[in-house]
């Protein structure tokens, strides 16, 4: 959509920036607590001994770290005599696949119970904010509410199916619950956590590279490079020096498939993603196998490179890039984590860094949600009821050729489309998803991606239970496998991770 | 009146596993329902899909089942038959139907009565496609799925 109006020089109205805006940080926000709370959450903490802990002692220590109000003995019992009844006889029914007892799991039990009670609360909570997308988006799940140009959902104070006052009061009710939980549950829990697994604030970290496209633009006709005109902020952090955030510089970005299983005419160059090519090749081993050799092609992932060198992206490079060049809010939210936990900066470039990065962004989404709901309330008070530009709906206004780059950040990080338009068709359309950069595999010079370098030196106490692993590999939260979803009647477990020597 | 949510989940883009797309769109044109009974296109959201089973009595999900049948068999699915567990996964995109159910039961979400339509897939290749076996039997699962979802509804 962005590259449609970036080739086609549209700029969207007011209300639908702002639209896209909320759309984008409820989503983040949401998608978050969920990262954390129901996928990474397990790699620390270990559901079974929950019911181990005292309820007394449970309370004690969630009344410590919050006065979020469900923290009563009684409150934790419940919860526990909840967990118990699902870990049946012997069989530990639905949390059955997972590695329970590990060695690696250092909380105590109570801590444990306490993190079982917010995973189970973050389901409720999660379920009630995602709700703004059925408001916004017209429809939900697949929202429907975007067009080349703006937004398809009415503006309107006196429509009873477009955005009107009842619809902005549900908005601020359901942003003041995101919010709450964010702030007195998330955040609290990532603090408590935190210290308990701290040699992972020494492992994980991987490229030192950073790259962030910039996103959620304040004003109308943003300048990407100027600092003030995006909320996240657009740039790159090389070798992890802080003092210098670069500019960066679109042209400079390459896709090699060297190692991976599609076809260039000349494999030891990469391409420009306006002028990329996607032929998928498949030579690996025919499946089942036990391994795939690096040196050979082995990953459907091609290598994206900035200026010839492997980035990490996501809510750490965002918060790196927002901290480096000296955004005030980011700064004093990662100052109080770093002084909390008593850490130097440097630990933000590990495992744990990541999962403090996306706490502390979904704290700064969370914080803004209400603003930008009362600036789109606010503007549509003057009157403004503009939601879509439609100048350039009909296809003969259009330059015969024409290239754009549509540039977002997702949850997981840079998210580019490119399209070249031609004769009102589309001539190539390219994308380059946060999981290729963060998942790539080697370029044509060898150049690791972040994924490969940040697991090299992970320690594994049991290779047959390879939770550490897990732990390196989630705090990018990978989007992997969008994946096949067909339902095995059997419940045989289909993913399985496997550590080679 | 109970509520009933039919609910098909799957990913367009994989051939079979797209069936319930194709399902659901041959259900809507034929057939109107009462208010009562409520239509999801789930696709490959997972736990967002949570929020659709609040209050629901009936719910019916239409899904490629792998069952090690012949590709092309329908299958049916119901009570202890539907799995629900929390399964080890790489990515919240991994987020799958037995998950889902397994995080319904533990928030009481979990309908008093669940039944799974399906059939066993042939192909799970890039394509919006269904292969032949499984696009022979749509008309098929379409009018079981309407079968069971009326019986199940008064």
């Amino acid at each position: 959509m962005r590259a449609v109006e970036d080739a086609l020089k549209i700029q969207v109205p007011s209300n639908a920036r702002i639209i896209r805006n909320i759309i984008d940080a409820i989503q983040f926000v949401q998608d978050h607590v969920v990262h954390f709370y129901h996928l990474h959450a397990l790699d620390w903490v270990d559901i079974v001994n929950a019911l181990e802990a005292d309820p007394e002692a449970t309370s004690a220590l969630a009344q410590s770290i919050s006065d979020w109000p469900n923290s009563s003995a009684s409150y934790f019992k419940g919860v526990q005599d909840r967990v118990k009844k699902f870990v049946a006889s012997g069989q530990l029914g639905i949390f059955a696949n997972a590695y329970w007892g590990h060695p690696a799991y250092k909380l105590p039990p109570e801590a444990n119970l306490m993190a079982v009670a917010h995973y189970l609360e973050a389901l409720d909570w999660q379920r009630e904010v995602i709700k703004a997308h059925a408001i916004l988006g017209a429809k939900n799940p697949h929202l429907q509410t975007y067009l080349v140009g703006g937004m398809s959902i009415p503006v309107d104070a006196n429509s009873e199916v477009g955005i009107n006052a009842d619809k902005i009061a549900q908005l601020l009710q359901m942003f003041a619950k995101a919010k709450d939980f964010v702030n007195r549950v998330y955040l609290p829990d990532v603090l408590a956590i935190a210290p308990f697994y701290l040699e992972w604030a020494d492992l994980g970290e991987g490229l030192g590279n950073f790259m962030s496209y910039g996103d959620i633009p304040l004003v109308d006709n943003a300048d990407p490079n100027n600092p003030g005109d995006l909320f996240f902020p657009r740039g790159v952090i090389l070798d992890r020096d802080l003092s210098k955030v670069h500019p960066l510089d679109p042209e400079k970005i390459h896709e090699y498939v060297t190692h991976s299983w599609y076809t260039y005419d000349d494999e030891s160059k990469g391409l420009h993603p306006s002028v990329g090519e996607t032929n998928a090749n498949y030579t690996g081993p025919k499946p089942p196998y036990e391994y795939l050799d690096t040196d050979k092609k082995y990953s459907w992932l091609k290598a994206p490179r900035y200026d010839e060198k492997s980035m990490e992206v996501g809510p750490l490079a965002r918060m790196l890039i927002g901290y480096a060049s000296g955004q005030e809010r980011v700064v004093e939210l990662v100052d109080s984590v770093l002084n909390t936990l008593n850490v130097p900066a440097t630990v933000l470039f590990s495992t744990l860094g990541r999962v403090a990065a996306r706490c502390i962004e979904s704290v700064l989404l969370a914080e803004n949600l209400e603003k930008w709901t009362l600036e789109l309330a606010a503007n549509i008070a003057k009157g403004d009821t503009a939601i879509h530009e439609q100048a350039h709906w009909d296809p003969s206004t259009w330059e015969a050729e024409t290239m754009g780059w549509g540039w977002t950040e997702a949850p997981r990080g840079a998210l580019g489309h490119w399209i070249h338009i031609k004769d009102g068709k589309i001539a190539n359309y390219q994308a380059i998803v946060p999981s290729t950069w963060n998942g790539s595999p080697r370029d044509a010079k060898g150049l690791m991606g972040a994924y490969e370098a940040a697991l090299i030196g992970t320690p594994v106490a049991d290779p047959a239970m390879p939770v550490e692993i897990l732990r390196t590999v989630h705090s990018f939260d990978p989007c992997m496998a969008c994946a096949v979803h067909v339902l095995d009647a059997d419940g045989n477990e289909i993913t399985k991770v496997i550590v080679m020597d | 009146m109970p509520k009933t949510l039919i609910l098909g989940v799957g990913n367009y883009l994989l051939s079979d596993d797209g069936l319930s797309v194709h399902v659901l769109e041959r259900l809507l044109a034929a057939h109107n329902f009462p208010e009562e009974i409520e239509v999801v296109d789930g696709g490959t959201c997972g736990l967002d899909l949570l929020q659709f089973l609040e209050g629901i009595t009936n719910l019916v999900i239409v899904d490629a089942v792998n069952a090690g049948k012949e590709p092309g068999t329908i299958i049916r699915l119901s009570g202890d038959q539907v799995p629900a567990y929390l399964s080890m996964k790489i990515s919240p995109h991994d987020i799958g139907l037995p998950d889902l159910l397994a995080t319904a039961k533990l928030r009481d979400l979990y309908p008093p009565n669940v039944i799974v339509l399906g059939i066993q897939p042939e192909s799970l290749a890039v394509s919006v496609d269904l292969s032949p076996s499984v696009a022979a039997q749509v008309d098929t699962l379409v009018e079981m799925l309407v079968e069971e979802t009326l019986a199940l509804a008064v």
